[in-house]
């Protein structure tokens, strides 16, 4: 360890480093339910400008992840899952971590601001200031309820799209917003079931580690009940049509049967936790679906 | 400083090149296309 830090010190780091640091997973779906927001609003949007405002939030999704890697090394290094990204593993410097981060944060902003609309890029900053400040510096360390909170952050993309669309906001980006946020419970609970000891290990007080598993699998259970509702109102205030709905409820009767079989069983040593995996399996996918029919429905609409 | 050691910086330093380079080439692209964009629907915001 003390021979990459120091190589870190000297050598500059390779540009698949810079864009490890913006976590190009986790972009895909911001990405996507930016895209979708923006494809469902009841406007059409020049090809150019929709593409920058989807680069705008790409990149402000980018620097957000960027600025959390600079902040969170030292809890990276001690996890698993991330102890290889470039800084824990030496191979950059947090100082160039974070002049990436806020220059591609500010990058974005202005880009966004300038070629598409002001209330994009206004909701584009709180997003990425909500990512770092709220959630990262303020929340993660401190509360189990972290990704309760910290879920906002994720669930701003569907908003910008929509605003960088009509300029505006509306009931059904704000809904879709309440769908992302309500979502992001059951999705982290049912991942730091499975990845508990990894939590522990890095002192990160997620639900299981600080109030046990059962406590976390009620709380999935609990949680999944307004995200049903988040993501079937689109359509039940028929802000969407049948199409959406019937594809909302068969996916979330999906994940309500994946969220009930987590919440209700109990688990010995050596559990391979299966369900759990699979319901952190289905919760991607389901955005996936749900913000694909979405725009679908609103096609054939 | 160990020649390998010299060599990688070379090559890291080339690639951030080539990449910096892309990357400004696509962003001018994207303000020309932007400018454009703009023009035809009326003058901007």
């Amino acid at each position: 360890m003390t021979t990459t830090i120091a190589q870190a010190s000297i050598l500059p780091a390779d540009w698949r480093d810079f864009l490890a640091l913006t976590k190009p997973r986790v972009m895909t779906l911001v990405v996507f339910t930016g895209l979708c927001g923006m494809l469902a609003a009841p406007v059409a949007v020049d090809p150019v400008l929709g593409f920058t405002a989807i680069l705008c939030i790409a990149l402000g999704a980018g620097a957000a992840g960027a600025l959390n890697q600079w902040y969170e090394a030292d809890l990276d290094a001690k996890m698993k899952r991330t102890e290889r990204r470039p800084l824990p593993a030496g191979r950059m410097d947090r100082q160039s971590a974070l002049h990436f981060g806020v220059g591609l944060g500010a990058f974005s902003v202005i880009l966004m601001g300038l070629a598409v609309n002001l209330v994009a890029a206004a909701i584009l900053t709180v997003s990425i200031l909500f990512y770092v400040l709220v959630y990262t510096v303020w929340l993660k360390r401190r509360t189990p309820q972290n990704i309760v909170i910290g879920g906002a952050a994720g669930a701003f993309p569907p908003l910008i799209g929509w605003a960088a669309a009509t300029g505006h906001v509306a009931t059904l980006p704000i809904l879709l917003f309440a769908l992302v946020f309500l979502w992001t419970p059951p999705h982290f609970w049912a991942l730091a079931l499975f990845m508990k000891s990894d939590y522990a290990a890095a002192g990160v007080p997620m639900l299981p580690v600080v109030a046990g598993e059962r406590a976390t699998r009620l709380q999935i259970g609990l949680y999944t009940i307004p995200m049903a509702i988040a993501a079937i109102a689109p359509w039940a205030l028929r802000l969407t049509g049948t199409l959406y709905g019937g594809v909302a409820i068969a996916a979330t009767g999906v994940f309500a049967g994946l969220a009930l079989r987590v919440s209700t069983r109990s688990t010995g040593a050596g559990d391979a936790m299966r369900p759990e995996k699979r319901l952190f399996a289905w919760s991607i996918l389901y955005l996936f679906i749900l913000f694909g029919a979405l725009v679908v429905d609103r096609w054939i609409g | 400083m160990h020649e390998d050691d010299e060599k990688l910086i070379r090559t890291r330093q080339r690639g951030r090149a080539v990449v910096m380079g892309v990357l400004l080439g696509a962003l001018v692209l994207l303000i020309f296309a932007i400018t454009i964009a703009k023009i035809k629907a009326g003058g901007g915001q």
